[in-house]
C-alpha cells in the first residue's frame, strides 16, 4: 500500500469549482506526445473526409480556411488532470465542413499525419460542438500543439482532439482509436469521468 | 542469479550534496535482493491528495546487502529530483521497485568463462551513475578484465563519485564546458576524434555501454559503428529530465 | 521532451511478466524486424508509455498506467521470452 511521501505535493495544483471532476486548473499549456513532432507546411496540408461509398471530400488550406473561421473562447480538459479554461481559439466549424458530407455512418475515426487516431461520434462534432482549428491563443498553431491544424472538441478530454489533423472516415461503429485501444475510454466526457475502461 | 522485482519501502540515511546540482541519497531498504550493476529503480511518490509520480533512477551501488545509493541530478523544473535533491531529509521513507534492467548491467565473469572482452563504458554527465555502478564492481570483484570509462561533463565541479574514481584506473575525461587548471585541451564538446582516441579500438572488440541524454547517447553510438563497433556490441541507456 | 529506450519498460512491466521484459525479443509489425525490446524507441509521458520500433516508428507497444491498474496493448509486435 502507497503512503504519503512527507514534503512531497506534486507540482502544487490549483483546483477550481468550474472545472469537471478530478481537474486542476494550470497556467500553461502542457505537451504530450506519443512520437516524433510531424512538421507539415501549410501549403501541404489537406484534410479528407471519406464517406461510405469511399468518396472523398477535400480541402487544402486556402479552402478549409474559406468555409469560414470564427473565434471561440473555450474550456479544454485532458484526461491527465490537467484543464485550461477560457481558452482562446480560432478554426471552421465543423457544421459547415460536413455540410455537403452524406453519410449513414454515424461514427468517425479523425486520423492525423503521424498515425495517430482517435474515434468520435458524428453527434459529438456537429452542432456547434467542434472545430478545425488553426490558432490558439492568438497564434497559429505550433507544431508541438498539433499545428499546423487540430481538431478541437472541447466537451470531450483533449486526447479526442486530434493533433497534426489530416482526415476524417466514417464509420458505422464506434471502433476505437489509439489510445481508446491501450486503455482511454471510448467517449471521454469529463463530466462523466469517462478516462479508462 | 534472477533477482525478481519488486515493491521496497526505504529509509533514507544518508544526504550529501555531491555537485552543485545533484545529491547523493544512501537508502537502507531491509528487504533489498541485492542488484547487478547498471541495474535502476522506479521512485514513487505520493502527495496527501493521493497524487502520484514516478520516475526511474540508476543504481550506483550493486551486489549484495540492502544499502542502496543513488546519486540523483536535479532537472530545472522536474518534479520529482527537485524534491529528491532538496528536500528529502536523513529519516524520510520513499517507496521504490526494483530492481529493474537486465538489459544495461554488467557482471563479473565466472569462474570458467572464456577470455571476456574488454570494456568500454562511455558516460555523458549523469549518465556516469550505473557506468560508475559497473566499474566500481569491477573494482571490488577483483575481476582482471579491462575497463575503461570516458566520461564527458561540463565542468570539474560536476564530476560525480570524484573521489571514487580518482582511487580507480582508466578513467578518461572530456570537460565541455570549463576544464581544470592546466588541462591539455580546450574545453568542448565530445567529438568523434576525441572517441576515437579515447575509446578501445574495434579491433579490440570492446563491449561498450553508452548513457546519457539521448542526444549524447544516439551521437555517440552513431560514431561508434561508424568507427567499426559492431552494433552488437554496444548497449545504451538514454536518460530523460523531469 | 527527448525519446528514451526500452531500458525503462522493465519497471511497468515487472508486475506482468516473470521474467524482465527488456530482455524479450519483439518482431516488429510494420517492418518484420525482431530486436530486444530495451531497444525500442520509448515516448513516455503522463498519457502512457508507448514503445516503437527503432527501425521503422511502428507503435510495438502501449503501456497506461492509472489508478493502480495497468492497460498493455501489442498492437504492433510480437514478443518472444527466451
Amino acid at each position: 500500500m502507497s503512503f504519503i511521501t512527507r514534503g512531497f505535493s506534486g507540482r502544487g495544483r490549483e483546483r477550481d469549482d468550474r472545472l469537471p471532476p478530478g481537474q486542476t486548473l494550470v497556467e500553461d499549456w502542457p505537451v504530450l506526445s506519443a512520437g516524433v513532432t510531424p512538421q507539415i507546411d501549410p501549403e501541404d496540408w489537406s484534410f479528407e473526409i471519406t464517406d461510405e461509398t469511399g468518396t472523398e471530400h477535400r480541402w487544402n488550406w486556402d479552402q478549409m480556411q474559406a468555409l469560414g473561421l470564427e473565434d471561440i473562447t473555450v474550456d479544454i480538459h485532458c484526461v491527465t488532470h490537467w484543464s485550461k479554461l477560457g481558452m482562446s481559439w480560432r478554426g471552421v466549424s465543423l457544421d459547415k465542413v460536413f455540410e455537403n458530407v452524406e453519410s449513414e455512418y454515424d461514427y468517425v475515426m479523425a486520423h492525423s499525419y503521424g498515425g495517430y487516431t482517435t474515434n468520435i461520434p458524428l453527434d459529438d462534432l456537429l452542432d456547434g460542438k467542434a472545430w478545425i482549428a488553426f490558432e490558439a491563443n492568438g497564434e497559429p498553431l505550433d507544431p508541438e500543439h498539433g499545428g499546423p491544424v487540430r481538431l478541437l472538441v472541447p466537451h470531450l478530454y483533449f486526447w479526442k482532439s486530434a493533433k497534426w489533423l489530416r482526415g476524417m472516415t466514417m464509420m458505422p461503429t464506434d471502433d476505437p482509436g489509439f489510445w481508446e485501444q491501450s486503455g482511454y475510454h471510448i467517449h471521454g466526457d469529463p463530466w462523466l469521468e469517462e478516462r479508462y475502461w | 542469479m534472477r533477482r525478481p522485482a519488486s515493491w521496497h519501502v526505504a529509509t533514507v540515511t544518508e544526504v550529501a550534496a555531491e555537485t552543485p546540482t545533484a545529491r547523493r541519497i544512501v537508502l537502507d531498504v531491509p528487504t533489498w535482493p541485492g542488484n547487478d550493476a547498471g541495474s535502476h529503480l522506479d521512485i514513487r511518490l505520493t502527495a496527501p491528495d493521493g497524487y502520484q509520480a514516478q520516475r526511474s533512477y540508476s543504481i550506483a551501488s550493486a551486489g549484495e546487502g540492502t544499502r542502496v545509493v543513488l546519486a540523483v541530478d536535479e532537472v530545472p523544473g522536474g518534479e520529482v529530483s527537485p524534491f529528491l535533491v532538496h528536500e528529502l531529509s536523513v529519516g524520510d521513507q520513499v517507496e521504490l521497485h526494483g530492481p529493474l534492467g537486465a538489459f544495461f548491467v554488467w557482471r563479473a565473469p565466472e569462474q570458467g568463462d572464456t577470455m571476456p572482452a574488454p570494456v568500454q563504458l562511455i558516460a555523458g554527465g549523469s549518465g556516469v551513475v550505473p557506468l560508475y555502478a559497473m566499474l566500481s564492481a569491477h573494482a571490488a570483484a577483483g575481476d582482471a578484465t579491462e575497463f575503461r570509462l570516458l566520461y564527458s561533463v561540463r565542468t570539474p565541479a560536476d564530476v560525480f563519485f570524484r573521489q571514487e574514481l580518482d582511487a580507480l584506473m582508466g578513467v578518461d575525461y572530456i570537460y565541455t564546458r570549463q576544464t581544470p587548471e592546466g588541462w591539455p585541451s580546450p574545453a568542448g564538446r565530445i567529438t568523434r576524434e576525441a572517441l576515437a582516441a579515447a575509446a578501445l579500438p574495434a579491433e579490440r572488440s570492446p563491449r561498450i555501454f553508452v548513457c546519457g541524454p539521448t542526444p549524447f547517447v544516439e551521437t555517440v553510438a552513431n560514431w561508434l559503428v561508424e568507427l567499426g563497433h559492431p552494433t552488437t556490441s554496444i548497449r545504451t541507456e538514454r536518460f530523460g529530465g523531469s | 521532451m527527448q525519446h528514451l529506450d526500452g531500458n525503462v519498460l522493465a519497471g511497468p512491466l515487472a508486475e506482468l511478466f516473470a521474467f524482465d521484459a527488456t530482455m524479450a525479443s519483439a518482431r516488429c509489425g510494420g517492418c518484420g524486424a525482431v530486436e530486444l525490446l530495451a531497444t525500442a524507441m520509448v515516448y513516455r509521458d503522463a498519457m502512457g508509455t508507448v514503445a516503437r520500433c527503432a527501425h521503422c516508428d511502428h507503435v510495438l507497444m502501449t503501456i497506461v498506467e492509472a489508478n493502480g491498474r495497468t492497460w498493455v496493448s501489442l498492437p504492433g509486435a510480437v514478443l518472444r521470452a527466451g
